[in-house]
Formats: C-alpha cells, structure tokens, sequence
C-alpha cells in the first residue's frame, strides 16, 4: 500500500529492450490480413492501385509505424492519461453534435483541415482505456458493490447517448459490447448484466421513436429483405447473391460479376468481405475467418499473460473490440444482422477505421512489452 | 501475488475463457450461414447472380415473303430508317433538338414525348426520336452528323405491299400482337414486332415469322451492356409462294370497278386459285404505319364492307347459278334423262301458291339443255318436285357447297344447302314442296360464297373431280404437302353423260343466241366460254308489286336490288379456269355479272398464252413445279 503512493514505477526497460518484446508474430499476422486487404482493393478498382489499393497501402504502412510506437510508450503513461483521452475524445463527441458535418445522412466526422476524424470511431479505444484504468483498481468485492457501478456506467452513457444521437446503431453496439466485456471480466455480478439486458428490452419500443426512417428500414429490412428487393432491401439481397454465386472456391480473383458489375453496393467498404467471398469462395472467407481468430487468440494470450491488471483488462476489451468489427461486418453481410455500417478491420478501405484498429492493435502490442510490468492496484 | 489479485485474476481467467467460446460461438453462427449460402444454396443463388447480369434480347427474325406464282412480290420488307439519339453522348439537348428540326420537323407534342423519354430513361438508352425517315432526310442527316452528337440512323424493318389493295384480302396485314396473343411467344413483346393479322399474313404467321435469335449480353447494375456473351442469329421466316397471278388478279380488280363484288379463279384441274379479289379494297399499307380514328372509322361504316373479303365470307343466295345441281341430282338420280321435256307457261301452281318463272310469258316447251340455256325456272321447279331437295341437297354438299371448302385463308364461310331435317331442327317446322321449288331456283334458305361457286362449276366442268380450292404453292423450299395431296383430287362419281349434257347446258348459255348470256360470249373460238348466269333476289315481291311494275330493279333502293351472279370456264374445249363472279345489288346476272366473266376468262387466257411464249416449260397447272 505504502509503495503505492510512490505513484508508478518507471519502466526499467530500454527502448531495444522494448522493441525485442514486442510480438512480431502479431505483427506479421496482421500484415497477412492488411495484404489480404489489398488484393481484395485492387480487385475492387477492376485490377487497379488506384484509387483504393495504394492508398490503403501508405496507411498501413504509417499505421504499423505508429503500432510500434505506441506499443513502446509505457504502459503507465496510457494508464495515467487514460481519463483524460476519454474525456478529450467525449469532448469532440460533443463537437460533432455542434459542428459536425453530414456525412450518408449521419453526423459522423469531424473535419481538421487535412485530415478528418470521426469520434465516435476513437471512442470506442477510448472507453476501453478509461474503463480498464476504472478497473484496475477494483478488487473483486469491489467490482460487486452497485454504488462503484455508478461510475463506469455513466463513463459508458455519455458517449453512448451521443452516438446514438448521431446515429450511429453500430458504434453504440460496440461501445455497449465492449464495456459489457469489460464489466464482465472484472467480475461484476451476473444478475447486473440481467437487470441492465431488462432494461434495453423494455427500452426498444422507446428507442425505436427515436429511430430515423432510414433505420427503422434497416431494421424492418432485415427482418425481411425480400420483401423490397429494389429499395431497402436490395443491398442485403445482393449481398447474399454475391456470397452464394461464389460457392467453394468462388468465381475467381477479379471474376466476381456482383462485384465487378456494381450489383454489390459499397464493395469496396463495408461489404468487401462479399467480395473476398464471392471471388474467394468458402474456402477464402473461411481463410479470413481463421486468420481473424488467430488474431483474438493472440489478443486472449496477451491479456492472459499480462502480469497488470489494467493491461489485462485492455487486452480483453481491445480484442472484443477488433472481435466486434468483424463479427458485427460479416454478420451484417452475410444477413444474420441488420445493415448497420462497421468496416472489416484492416481489409476495408478507409482512413479512420484503420486508425482505430492499428490504434487497438497498438495498445494492444504495449500491453505484451509491458507483460512483465506490475502495477499497483491504487496507483493514480 | 496478493489475496485480491490472485482473486480477480481467477475471476478474470473464467470469464474470458466464458468470453472467448461466446465469441467462437458467434463466429460459429456466421460461419454456418456462409456454409449455407455458399455451399447448400449456392445453385439458386449462381442462377440469381447470372439473371443479374446476362440480359437475353431478342433479335427479331426478317418476315418471309410472299410471292405471286411467277415470282413477283406481293409483301416485302422494307427498310425503315430510325432516327435515335443517345442522351449522354449529345450534350446540349435542346440545341441538338433545335439542329435536328431542320432536316425533321418536330412537332411540339413530339418534342414533349422526347424530353419525357430523356427524362425517364437512363442516359445510355437510345431514344427513338422519329421512324419512317424519307432518303432525303436520312443522307441530310448523315452529312450534318458533325453537328448532331449522339445522333445516329437504326434501320429497322417493316411491311411492305407493293400491290397495295388489289391483294388486301389475299395477303391481309400484320399488326402489334394483342394482349393475348403477346403472352404465347416473348418474341411478340419486341416494340415494333408484327404479326400477321389477317389473309395469308394470318394463315402462314408462324411459318413467315421465322425463329427469333437472341444476343445474350452482359450487364452492370445500371443496366449498360459490358459485352456480348453469346449470340445466335435465328432463322429468318420463310417466304411463301401463292398461286396466284398478280397479273391477273390485278385485272379482276380493276374489272370489278368500283362495284361491291367479289370474284375468284381457279385452276379447274388443281383447284389452285389464280385470282380472288373483292371490292372495294383498302390499302394494306396504311395498316402498317397505323390508320387515324376516322379512317378506320370510314373503313368500319362503310356499307359496302371494304374489310370483309366477300368471296370467302360473303354468302348469298345463288339464284340460278344453282340450276345445273338440280340438273345434275336429276340426271344422276335416274329419275329423267335428257330428253325430258317441260313446257312452261310463265308459272306453275302448287296449291294456291304461283310460283312464276323469270320470263313472263314462258319459254314453251324445253329440253334440259334449253332449260339451262334459258335458265327456265318452271323446268326446274319440275326437276325438284321429281328429284325431292335430300338429292338436290346431296349433290350440293358434293359439289362443294354448303360446307367450308378448306380453302387456306381465315374466315371462309360455310354457306348453307337447306333440307327437311335442317329446317325441322332449325324452325321447328315442316319442309313445303315451296321450299323445294325455290331451293331449285337457288332461292330459299340456300345460301353459297362466290369460291364456293367456283369450286362447284370447277368440279362440274373438270369431269367430276373433286378438287379443293387452296391459295398457297409452296413454304420455304418445300411444296407444300397438303396441295400435293390435291393435286390427285377424289372423284365425285359423276357420269360422263351427265356432266356432258350440263357442259353442253351451260356452253349454250353463252353460246347459243338464246342463252342468256350470250351477249357476253368470247368471239374467239379457243378462248370460248361457258357458264351460267344468276340473278338472286335480295327479298321476294308480293303480286301487286309485280303488277305494279316496282320489281324493276332500277327502281329499287341499292340495297333492295338483286345481286348479279355469273360462274363461267373457259376454254369450252377443255376448260381449265372456272370463275365465278358476284356483283352485290348490281341487277341481272347477264348484264352485269356475265360481261365480267367474260373479260377474267379472257384474260386469263390470254396471260396463260403468254407465259407458255415466253417459258415454254412453264406449265401453270403443273404443281411440281418450284417457284
């Protein structure tokens, strides 16, 4: 308790000692399923780098630099600052409420001059990191104690609301999903997650007033995509054509006639593992599915092996995050979920979604250097 | 480590095992809908991605041809220039419209119809802007090709019939297929396409549209075509040859004039008809491009019935044409022979009822040739109470009346050979000896079209063979095989000495200066006709109106006059055209129906003399022959 107050201990390690630490088997994992990614880009643009491929490529390459650097940041100082991302990124959650510009009818981004940014997106490392460092002072007994629960319930409200404000129905699945993650590893009792499931079931009626029209179609869409195959209905529809025209070994690279006809909307974005599945085949999405696996695995093992709590926590929840792109993205293309717009991690294109990931994936690779690092449980 | 950390690290180790098999779970459930799409319905949805994309259109097959039998065309396709225009490819549309309306004026409606169309349409579709475009439009267009982006000429095709209405009623027409019939074939759907919808455009429909082609192209999402995948030309419909003599069925109408008549021709030996026209026409053509409101208006109200093709479809009463079947049912009955004579005083009496004979004061005493040369009604009244009508009727039904004659053109009518047991079954009521005497007469309720007429003087006049009158030669390369199978026609079991006493019968009638057409005989030996005339009341006069003298047929209104009736066949020698002519309200047989006869036999004749000058291995009757 005493050495607690000391606040955190440095880490000893060099920066070389660092970068031996670090996981380059994830590394690698990870660049296999970028490059899958770019294949499946350059098939998109009809054999072309441009105007999807290239670009992807620069950003990963940036990105992985930017993995490398963050994983070699200390694992305290993200602990330290943790509250304070969290509140700076609920602050520009709020700036998009005000100046926020539209974007497929939904504020989403928030535009800095060169670059834009979506909030919502950065959020969802954000509650995890806030949450973990919430936790990672609570002893078991703690973590059962409703008036404790207070708190971190709040921390996941805020954004929550504001998201679904926007709206955006997948980012607040996912904030919910990955702070449950969270909430359930820490321990918290079982019958709170029965009471707060209660109250989302009696809250649907209420959430659907609030619904916009163009969810609400999603929704009722899905639910039966036949029977508006031209309007709401159609991009689930193709979607399926797409999947199931590809069969075992799929129509071949380049050879998918849903795709390369434009009978596949957004092939390049959020369905491009139709795509990969239509040209690949069974056997290619199921290829993707195992790397994807391999790569939670590797996020399990991390968290498991942390000797921090806080690190344990950030690996669940990272990895129940990255775990959520892809379910929630394949889900959605293959027609188990409603149409709710969430990027295949590292295979879509798109700036800010392969910042959160490689983010995650950052985050992650810092809490394998830090394994060995033990943090006290009241270090502030 | 201490207490509460070993604690929550245990905690945290279950519940992220719990975790992960939650996760492996729901990868599961995705995973299983990828095996179910991909691999158990990967058939049905292959079969929706490829309906996606392949687009099968129709290549419409070029309509056969129809010829006359010595090969002249009587419909053809012709090429119809299309001005399209492609919108995205024309930039400035209202300028290009402006541009386009020099060389084709545009209507304000027009150019509405074209803005709406842009408007609808996806940009890449070609836009039908004008069809039927003269020459001179289509090279002025071509030279201002430069200033017309976009625009460009399709050639499509149409109908076309050079003889115009002389074979309306032979060739009929082609139209857009109705609802109903679009349903039987996609190829019927194709905007533009037609089908036959009247005469042997009608008849042989199937056989001159040919089979449809079809290009198989590939398509995005908006609808572009990306490229063709497979093409297969189709069949283009066979042409069709008539038996017709455009030469003379040309003649035959301008001999008909301007009257409501009908007449056909035929081969007495085949029963190939060369000519079969009624009047008045319409042109065939003006169907093709379309008809107002009023013109089809005016063709539908007229009275004298332009759409109807009177020589299959009109029935009449026969008048005396039908003589020589009761001569004949008399003759093959045993019941006279020719020598039997009858004197006639102008009318005989059966029970209180007169019935008169056409020449007021009687022709005395006849023998069956006079008779029939003098078409004398009491001799024939006498035949019929002798021979009873089941026999006249009998050989009615055998000499082709009374029944469809299988004639190849739709709409034929059956006419109508009246019996005892008809009129029972018809009227309820009993036949009288009246109604044997004005069936004799050709009076009554018999009823008979102009092509029946002909197959029946045919038949009488060929030696009793039973031939079948049909229009169409050959289809494709290949004679047809139904008129093979007319070329040997059945018998009809008449006696030589029978027929030769009605030919000599109706060789007067011409011939002799006391028959009753001899005003219309042929002068020239080898052409020489025979025939019979007729002359058929419309409605019967009661005596005071004879008496009064309003029978006289000029005094008459048009539609109370009598028809005028001749059948005839040349040459006498050895007859080879039968004819028969029916002139709608046009007075007496002899003087109006007879001298028209004589000019188709003549005619025809003479184009036969013609043709064998100029192709001595031309053999008209022969239906071997290939066209």
């Amino acid at each position: 308790m005493a050495e607690a107050r000391l606040g955190p201990k440095p880490s000893q390690m060099s920066l070389v000692d660092k970068l031996g630490r670090i996981s380059w088997g994830l590394i690698f994992l990870t660049s296999v399923i970028a490059c899958i990614g770019f294949g499946m880009l350059y098939s998109a643009a009809d054999g072309n780098m441009n105007p999807w491929a290239s670009r992807q490529i620069l950003r990963f390459a940036a990105g992985l630099i930017v993995v490398l650097v963050i994983a070699v940041i200390d694992i305290r100082i993200w602990m330290r600052w943790a509250y304070v991302i969290y509140v700076a990124t609920l602050a520009t959650l709020f700036a998009v409420e005000f100046f926020g510009l539209i974007g497929m009818g939904a504020q989403r981004w928030l535009y800095f001059g060169w670059f834009q940014l979506q909030p919502s997106e950065l959020m969802k490392i954000a509650l995890v990191l806030a949450l973990a460092r919430y936790f990672h002072r609570m002893t078991l007994d703690d973590a059962r104690r409703p008036a404790l629960l207070v708190t971190p319930i709040l921390m996941l409200l805020a954004p929550m609301v504001l998201v679904l404000r926007q709206p955006d129905l997948g980012t607040a699945a996912m904030l919910v999903v990955g702070a449950g993650a969270i909430f359930f590893v820490s321990g918290v009792a079982l019958r709170y997650f029965a009471i707060g499931g209660a109250i989302a079931a009696a809250g649907v009626p209420i959430a659907w007033q609030f619904l916009r029209e163009y969810q609400r179609e999603r929704i009722l869409t899905f639910l039966n995509p036949e029977a508006d195959p031209l309007g709401a209905g159609y991009h689930i529809l193709q979607s399926k054509i797409a999947l199931g025209s590809g069969g075992l070994f799929g129509r071949g690279f380049m050879h998918g006639t849903q795709s390369h006809l434009s009978f596949l909307p957004e092939h390049q974005t959020d369905f491009i593992f139709t795509m990969l599945a239509e040209e690949l085949g069974l056997v290619g999405a199921a290829t993707l599915i195992g790397l994807y696996v391999l790569l939670f695995a590797y996020g399990f093992a991390i968290a498991l092996r942390a000797r921090n709590h806080f690190g344990r926590l950030l690996g669940i929840g990272l990895t129940t995050t990255l775990f959520l792109y892809v379910f929630i993205n394949i889900a959605m293309v293959v027609g188990l979920i409603p149409v709710v717009g969430v990027p295949l991690p590292l295979i879509s294109y798109g700036g800010t979604a392969m910042i959160t990931v490689l983010f995650s994936l950052g985050l992650l690779m810092c809490v394998f250097v830090h394994r060995d690092e033990q943090i006290n449980r009241l270090t502030s | 480590m201490q207490q509460y950390e070993l604690a929550r690290f245990r905690t945290f180790t279950r519940r992220a095992a719990v975790l992960g098999a939650v996760k492996l779970a729901l990868l599961s459930v995705v995973g299983a809908q990828l095996y179910n799409l991909q691999i158990v319905q990967r058939h049905k949805y292959r079969t929706k991605a490829d309906e996606n994309r392949i687009n099968i259109r129709l290549l419409p097959p070029p309509r056969g041809r129809i010829f006359d039998q010595a090969g002249r065309l009587i419909a053809q396709n012709k090429q119809n220039y299309r001005l399209v225009l492609v919108p995205e490819q024309s930039g400035d549309i209202q300028l290009l419209l402006h541009t386009l309306a020099k060389t084709v004026p545009l209507g304000q409606s027009e150019l509405t119809r074209i803005l709406n169309e842009i408007e609808r349409r996806r940009s890449f579709i070609p836009i039908t802007v004008r069809e039927h475009l003269s020459w001179v439009q289509v090279a002025q267009i071509e030279i201002d090709s430069p200033d017309l982006p976009g625009v460009s000429i399709e050639v499509g095709q149409v109908r076309q019939y050079p003889f115009g209405a002389t074979f309306a009623h032979v060739i009929g027409y082609v139209g857009s297929a109705s609802t109903e019939e679009i349903a039987s074939d996609p190829l019927l759907q194709l905007p533009g396409f037609r089908i036959g919808k009247n005469g042997v455009e009608k008849m042989h429909d199937l056989e001159l549209r040919g089979r449809a082609g079809n290009v198989q192209v590939e398509v995005n999402a908006h609808g572009r075509v990306i490229r063709e995948l497979d093409r297969d030309e189709g069949k283009p419909g066979n042409d069709v040859t008539l038996t017709v003599d455009a030469d003379l069925q040309e003649y035959v109408a301008t001999s008909l004039g301007a009257e409501s008549a009908s007449a056909a021709v035929l081969d007495v030996a085949t029963g190939a008809c060369i000519a079969i026209v009624s009047t008045p026409s319409f042109d065939p053509n003006s169907f093709i491009q379309g008809l107002t409101q009023r013109q089809w208006g005016e063709l539908v109200n007229n009275r004298h019935a332009p759409l109807i093709n009177k020589a299959i479809s009109g029935q009449y009463p026969p008048g005396s044409v039908f003589k020589p079947v009761v001569a004949v049912a008399a003759l093959e009955a045993g019941v006279v022979d020719s020598s039997h004579r009858v004197r006639c005083l102008g009318h005989i009496q059966l029970g209180d009822r007169t019935f008169h004979c056409w020449r007021r004061g009687g022709h005395g005493s006849l023998s069956m040739i006079s008779a029939i040369a003098q078409s004398c009604d009491v001799y024939f009244y006498d035949l019929a109470l002798k021979v009873g009508v089941e026999r006249i009727a009998e050989m009615a039904r055998r000499l082709g009346l009374g029944q469809a004659s299988g004639f190849d053109l739709p709409g034929e009518q059956h006419g109508l050979v009246p019996t005892p047991d008809w009129k029972r079954a018809m009227y309820d009521d009993a036949w009288q000896k009246g109604d044997s005497l004005n069936t004799a007469v050709g009076q009554g309720y018999l009823l008979t079209t102009p092509l029946q007429l002909a197959v029946m003087t045919a038949r009488l006049v060929n030696g009793g063979w039973a031939v079948t009158p049909h229009l169409t030669r050959s289809v494709g390369d290949e004679l047809r095989q139904d008129t093979l199978t007319r070329v040997v026609p059945k018998s009809i079991d008449l006696s030589h000495e029978t027929l030769a006493i009605i030919t000599r019968g109706m060789g007067r009638v011409v011939n002799h200066v006391s028959g009753t057409a001899y005003s219309a005989r042929i002068e020239e030996a080898r052409f020489a006709m025979g025939g019979k005339t007729g002359t058929s009341q419309v409605r019967s006069f009661t005596d005071i109106e004879r008496q009064s003298g309003v029978v006289k047929n000029k005094d008459r209104p048009w539609i109370e006059r009598d028809h005028a009736l001749f059948v005839g066949y040349a040459p006498i020698s050895a007859p080879r055209y039968a004819v028969a002519v029916i002139v709608e309200h046009g007075g007496s047989g002899s003087t109006t129906a007879a001298p028209i006869a004589h000019d188709i036999l003549l005619e025809a004749q003479r184009l036969d003399s013609i043709s064998r000058l100029s192709s001595p291995l031309n053999i008209r009757s022969s239906e071997i022959r290939k066209v």
